[in-house]
C-alpha cells in the first residue's frame, strides 16, 4: 500500500445520503479477477446521466471525494474502493461510512474520513462550484480556500497505517507465534477437510 | 466477572492478543469463500509467496455467478472466475464444492446445511451477507478482499470491538406475518444506517418463536441497516437443527460437551448493551418496500408515500429520486402495484421452510399471465429435498420455473436479470438501483407475498388469494 501525508487537489461534491456500493460499481464489473482497471465503471450507470455530478468539468481531476452519509452502504465488495481509487480519488470525506467500506478503504490506502454532517456541509459549500482542499494527514486538517480549516481524527493506529503504507498481513505474520499459542488452547471447532464430498 | 452478552463472550474468547495502542487480532473460526472476492486475495498471497495457513477451517463454493439453468457456463467472465476459484482451492488446499458436486449453493445457506455454522463461533466471508450464520449465536460478518486475504494468510483479523444492540421484538407475531416482515419493518423503523457501528442481537419471545429458517432470514439482513453483524442466542430450536449435520459434533459425548458449551453463551440477565431498540411483533404486517433501499418499506395495506410529506429537504429528495427510479406516483397502494416478474430465491429466503411456505400459497394455482416467476432453491440440498417433498411440481404445475441453486437474480451476476423498465416482486434483500439488472424495480417481500403475488399480478396479502 502506497503511503500518504498529504493532497492538494479539487474536491468533487457529491450531495446524497446512502450511496450503496452497487452504485458505485455495479455487479457486472465484479466478474474481473484483477485489482486494477475498475475506475472506467465507477457509478456506471449514474455516469451515463448527463447531469450527474461528477461529470461536472469542475471537478475533473478531483481527488477528494466529498459526499453524504451513510457513502458506501451495502455490499462488502471491494471493488468499490478500486473502483473510486483508479479513478483518481485518494481522500472519501462524509458524515458516516458504511463499515465494511470504511475498512476496505483503510486496506488500500484511500483515506477514509468521517466528520459531522455540518462540518461536511461546511466543506461542500466551499468547492461546490470547482474549488481545492488540502487534507493533511499527518496534522489532521483540512484546509481551503477563504482559511478554510476543518480539523479532523483518524484512529491513530489506522492514520499511522496509512501514513507508513503498511502491510498489516505482514504485521500479524510476525505475531505467528502467538497465533500458535492460541491454536493450542482454542480447539478447531469444525474440520472442513473431513467434510463429505 | 462482570455481566456478560452474547457477543462479549465470543469476542473475549477469540483475541489472540490486543497490543496496547492496535486493534485486538480476532481469530477466526470459521473462513467461507466464494469466487467474486476471493481471486485478487488468491492472487496476492501468490505473489508474496505465502500459504493458507488453516485451508481445514475454510471452504469455498460456487453460488454469485453461476448459471441456474442446465448447461455450460457460456459467459467467458463467468467461467474465468470459476476457474480461477477451482485452480486456487487445488493449490491452496482448500475444500471446494464446485458446481455440480450435489453440496454447492449459496454460501450463507450451505454452512449451516453442513452444520459447521456453530454457536459461539466467529466466522467471517468476502460476503456483506454473513451476518446470516449469526442465527445459529455465532459472530459472523463480511469483510473485504483485502481482509479475505489476510485471514487466508494468518487465520485472523485485527479488529476494533464494535458496540452493542439489543432489538428485542415483543409480543406474539400475528398469523401470515413472516421473519421477513420483522427485519424489514425494524429497518424501517431504525433506518438504513440504523445499525453502523453495532454487533446486534435479536431477542424477545418473537424471536425465540422462529426456526431456524427464519432466524436466518432475521440476521441475513443486519447489513441492511448497518449493522457490523446480527445474532441470536441458542437454544433448544438451535441444536435440534444441527443434530446430526455432516459438520456438527458427534452424538454422543461430544455432542454432549458441546451442548453444554452452547448453553452457557447466552448473554446474561444483568448484562448491558450500548443500545436497545424494541420492536412490537404483534402489531406487525406484511411488508412491501417501494423504494430503493430497504428502509423505504410499508405494509402491504399501505400505501406509497409522498415527498411533500417531508420536512427534511435530504429526505424529500431521496424519496423523489426513488419514486422516479421505481416509476411510482405518490400515494399509490401498494396492492394497485403490478408486478411482471418474482424472484423466490436468495440467502435471504431459499431455504426449505421459504419454498414449504411459497409452494402453500401457490399449489393448485396458477402464475398470473402477465408474469414470469422464477424459483431458485439456495443449495444443491434444499432443491433436492424440495423435490423429495414434491415442491418442484407444486411451482412448474403453478408456472414457475425451477432452477438449480445459486444467488441468481438476487444480483443478477449471472443470466437471471431484469430488463430495464421491468418491476419485481422479490424475496431477496436489496432493492437499490439496478440491483437486480440495469433499469430493473424490485420490491422486497417475503415468500408467501412474493407467491401470492405471482398468482395475482399484483401486490396482495396471500390470505386474500387464498380465500378467491
Amino acid at each position: 500500500m502506497k503511503p500518504f501525508r498529504r493532497v492538494t487537489a479539487r474536491a468533487a461534491v457529491l450531495n446524497r445520503a446512502d450511496v450503496d456500493t452497487d452504485q458505485i460499481i455495479p455487479k457486472q464489473f465484479l466478474k474481473r479477477i484483477e485489482r486494477t482497471g475498475y475506475g472506467e465503471f465507477l457509478f456506471f450507470d449514474w455516469m451515463k446521466r448527463p447531469d450527474f455530478e461528477l461529470r461536472r468539468p469542475e471537478y475533473a481531476d478531483a481527488k477528494i471525494l466529498l459526499t453524504g452519509r451513510n457513502f458506501g452502504s451495502g455490499s462488502s465488495r471491494e471493488h468499490a474502493a478500486w473502483a473510486l481509487q483508479d479513478y483518481g480519488f485518494e481522500v472519501v470525506i462524509a458524515p458516516s461510512l458504511g463499515d465494511i467500506f470504511h475498512t476496505n478503504c483503510l486496506k488500500i490506502g484511500l483515506v477514509p474520513i468521517v466528520l459531522p454532517e455540518q462540518d461536511v456541509e461546511t466543506l461542500m459549500q466551499a468547492v461546490v462550484g470547482g474549488g481545492s482542499l488540502t487534507v493533511d494527514l499527518e496534522t489532521q486538517e483540512i484546509t481551503g480556500p477563504a482559511e478554510l480549516f476543518v480539523p479532523f481524527e483518524l484512529e491513530p493506529f489506522a492514520r499511522e497505517s496509512l501514513l507508513q503504507g503498511l502491510d498489516d498481513i505482514a504485521l500479524t505474520l510476525k505475531r505467528e507465534e502467538q497465533i500458535t499459542d492460541f491454536e493450542r488452547s482454542h480447539t478447531a471447532r469444525v474440520d472442513t477437510s473431513a467434510l463429505p464430498v | 466477572m462482570p455481566p456478560q452478552t452474547l457477543f462479549d463472550r465470543i469476542w473475549s474468547s477469540h483475541v489472540v492478543v490486543e497490543p496496547a495502542g492496535e486493534p485486538a487480532l480476532l481469530y477466526v473460526d470459521l473462513h467461507l469463500i466464494h469466487e467474486v472476492t476471493s481471486p485478487q486475495a488468491f492472487e496476492s498471497l501468490r505473489l508474496a509467496g505465502r500459504r493458507v495457513r488453516r485451508p481445514d477451517l475454510s471452504v469455498a463454493t460456487m453460488d454469485h455467478n453461476v448459471p441456474t439453468e442446465e448447461g455450460p457456463v457460456t459467459d467467458p467472465l463467468a467461467r474465468r472466475q470459476l476457474d480461477a476459484l477451482r485452480q486456487n482451492c487445488e493449490e491452496f488446499g482448500v475444500p471446494l464444492y464446485a458446481t455440480g458436486s450435489g453440496r454447492e449453493g449459496i454460501v450463507h445457506v450451505i454452512g449451516p446445511e453442513l452444520g459447521i455454522s456453530q454457536p459461539g463461533m466467529t466466522i467471517v466471508c468476502g460476503d456483506s451477507h454473513t451476518s446470516t450464520h449469526g442465527a445459529f449465536g455465532a459472530l459472523a460478518f463480511g469483510i473485504g478482499t483485502s481482509e479475505v486475504e489476510h485471514v487466508l494468510a494468518t487465520q485472523t483479523l485485527p479488529q476494533r470491538k464494535p458496540k452493542s444492540m439489543r432489538v428485542t421484538f415483543d409480543g406474539e407475531l400475528p398469523p401470515g406475518v413472516a421473519a421477513k416482515d420483522m427485519i424489514l419493518a425494524a429497518i424501517g423503523q431504525a433506518g438504513i444506517s440504523g445499525g453502523v457501528g453495532y454487533v446486534v442481537e435479536y431477542a424477545g419471545p418473537a424471536i425465540r418463536g422462529l426456526s431456524m429458517e427464519s432466524r436466518m432470514t432475521v440476521c441475513n439482513m443486519s447489513i441492511e441497516w448497518g449493522a457490523r453483524a446480527g445474532m441470536i442466542a441458542p437454544d433448544d430450536t438451535t441444536f435440534t437443527y444441527m443434530q446430526g449435520r455432516p459438520g456438527a459434533p458427534a452424538s454422543g459425548d461430544e455432542w454432549e460437551r458441546a451442548l453444554e458449551q452452547w448453553r452457557s453463551l447466552a448473554t446474561d440477565p444483568e448484562a448491558t448493551f450500548d443500545r436497545e431498540l424494541s420492536v412490537d411483533a404483534s402489531k406487525l404486517a406484511p411488508q412491501v418496500t417501494w423504494g430503493t433501499n430497504p428502509e423505504m418499506v410499508v405494509p402491504v395495506h399501505g400505501a406509497v408515500p409522498d415527498p411533500a410529506d417531508y420536512d427534511d429537504p435530504g429526505e424529500r429528495d431521496a424519496v423523489e429520486r426513488a419514486l422516479t427510479y421505481m416509476d411510482l406516483a405518490p400515494g399509490t397502494k401498494i396492492e394497485d402495484i403490478t408486478v411482471d416478474r418474482v424472484f423466490i430465491g436468495s440467502c435471504t429466503n431459499a431455504r426449505i421452510e421459504d419454498l414449504r411456505t411459497a409452494a402453500a400459497v401457490v399449489s393448485g394455482k396458477h402464475v398470473h399471465p402477465t408474469v414470469r416467476a422464477l424459483v431458485v432453491p439456495g443449495s444443491a440440498g434444499v432443491k433436492r429435498q424440495a423435490e423429495d417433498e414434491g415442491l418442484d411440481r407444486i411451482f412448474t404445475a403453478a408456472g414457475f420455473e425451477w432452477r438449480r441453486a445459486g444467488c441468481s437474480m438476487c444480483l443478477g451476476m449471472n443470466p437471471d436479470i431484469l430488463q430495464p423498465g421491468e418491476r419485481c416482486a422479490s424475496t431477496s434483500n436489496r432493492n437499490f438501483e439496478g440491483r437486480q439488472g440495469q433499469g430493473g424495480r424490485t420490491h422486497l417481500v417475503s415468500p408467501a407475498l412474493a407467491a401470492a403475488a405471482a398468482l395475482a399480478g399484483h401486490f396482495v396479502a396471500p390470505q386474500v388469494v387464498e380465500a378467491a
